[in-house]
């Protein structure tokens, strides 16, 4: 199996207030990681700095063997912003807000990425994104704009703009924490779909079943550090006070 | 002096002051944005000059400002004035004063943007450019038209500050015509003027912004 996603002893602050503590982490090709834990577990930190979006204090950061970011003396340094960008598309991240471009339609919410920043043909591109439309279940919305779609079709517009950069792995946000409960079925079932073809995913999320169901591995983390990472069968057995504490307040485990 | 004269003479005064209007958004609004960027720098004496000229022109009247444009470069630096420099000390005054008001008018409109807009555009490997001129600067236009739309509602009546250095725009020239035909007529005509000339840029705005209003 190919080690897509690395990180090596991650550290972050906030204001002095230690968030990530020493977390090591890697995905491995076809894998589905879901990462688990309450709020402020550092769950979201983990995953923002996987994407770039944070800076991490310490610690190393690879994608596909080539290093985005490497630990000299506990104190971590970036590649040069070039290097950067090229590692960059070999990650695709889904907000929890989805944060679509509400002036652009659908289709070029889609669209427009490929076409400028990666420079692909524009025919292709757009006959690629008509398929993910198709697939996300919104061939008639494609000339829509955001502000027409409920929530849940936002959120499978903005899982159809990373999917049409081909990341080799995609990183999702609590992807249906800002939907109503029956618009998260619909993401959901997305996801699952993602998870049969194959697609490299990690997966921060608070819905329990949907994690045990689609994962290969789960990650509970909190307070900054891992406590337990394991498949999501021996998750639900854990012996673990902490993880058994957790999980117990979700119901219907199933 | 039949009407028929008055009106022509204050035509050509109209064509100026149209004129003045369309040169001082055409250099104020570009100049507001790099002033806006100055304003939002994290270079510290950058941001604070930029704080300051903002400062002065909002802090004090166009008139005054129109003054020290057009006498400055004598009274400071003893360089003798010709009178075409009249038209460019009008420009030149109404441009740096509409800036600071746009520069602050951009920064309220850029500063509203949620960071998630930024960061989908990061993520997808948009160039810091290509980040503020294709996902930020269009949303942020249509965040700040009604804003914008006053401004220069106001600059139009503005035009008629530049009477202050006798430049023969619309009002300077409806000024001396009531005054030697002892007429309210002119001043008539040159209310009209303003009124018509301001309710052709509010329907013009209303429309831009209906035009902008297909997303929230």
């Amino acid at each position: 199996m190919k080690k897509l996603m690395e990180m090596n002893h991650v550290k972050k602050s906030f204001d002095g207030n230690e968030v990530l503590k020493d977390i090591s982490l890697s995905v491995e090709e076809g894998e589905v990681v879901s990462i688990i834990g309450p709020s402020g577990s550092g769950k979201s930190t983990l995953l923002r700095c996987a994407t770039l979006l944070e800076t991490m204090d310490a610690g190393d950061l690879i994608y596909l063997g080539e290093k985005a970011a490497k630990d000299e003396n506990g104190k971590t340094v970036y590649v040069k912003n070039n290097e950067l960008k090229r590692i960059q598309q070999q990650f695709g991240l889904v907000f929890q807000n989805f944060n679509l471009f509400p002036h652009y339609s659908v289709l070029k919410n889609i669209t427009d990425a490929p076409i400028h920043v990666q420079k692909r043909e524009k025919e292709e591109v757009l006959f690629e994104a008509k398929t993910l439309i198709e697939k996300m279940g919104l061939s008639d919305r494609a000339d829509y704009y955001p502000c027409q779609l409920s929530g849940g079709q936002q959120q499978r517009v903005s899982i159809a703009r990373a999917l049409a950069m081909k990341p080799k792995i995609l990183f999702f946000d609590e992807p249906t924490s800002a939907l109503d409960p029956e618009l998260t079925g619909e993401i959901l079932k997305v996801i699952k779909e993602l998870a049969r073809e194959k697609m490299t995913m990690v997966i921060v999320t608070h819905e329990m079943n949907f994690a045990k169901d689609v994962s290969n591995r789960m990650i509970f983390m909190d307070q900054g550090v891992i406590v337990e990472e394991t498949t999501p069968e021996q998750m639900f057995q854990s012996e673990n006070q902490r993880t058994r504490e957790f999980l117990g307040q979700y119901h219907n485990l199933g | 002096m039949s009407l028929q004269v008055m009106l022509s003479q204050l035509s050509a005064g109209m064509v100026t002051t149209i004129l003045i209007f369309v040169l001082t958004l055409l250099f104020s609004l570009p100049l507001g944005l790099i002033i806006s960027f100055g304003r939002m720098s994290e270079n510290f004496l950058i941001r604070n000059i930029a704080k300051i000229y903002i400062s002065i022109m909002r802090g004090t009247p166009l008139m005054l400002q129109l003054l020290v444009v057009y006498f400055g470069p004598y009274y400071i630096f003893g360089i003798s004035i010709s009178s075409s420099y009249r038209a460019y000390a009008v420009i030149i005054a109404f441009s740096i004063n509409y800036a600071a008001y746009f520069a602050e008018i951009y920064r309220g409109g850029i500063e509203s943007m949620p960071d998630g807009q930024y960061e989908a555009a990061k993520v997808l490997g948009y160039t810091k450019n290509q980040t503020f001129f294709k996902i930020i600067l269009p949303q942020v236009v249509k965040r700040i038209l009604p804003s914008v739309t006053n401004e220069v509602i106001t600059l139009v009546k503005d035009t008629s500050l530049a009477f202050s250095i006798a430049y023969a725009e619309m009002f300077t020239i409806a000024k001396s015509i009531a005054a030697s035909q002892k007429s309210m007529i002119p001043f008539v005509a040159a209310a009209i003027f303003y009124y018509v000339f301001n309710f052709f840029v509010a329907s013009l705005m209303e429309f831009w912004e209906k035009k902008m209003s297909y997303y929230r």
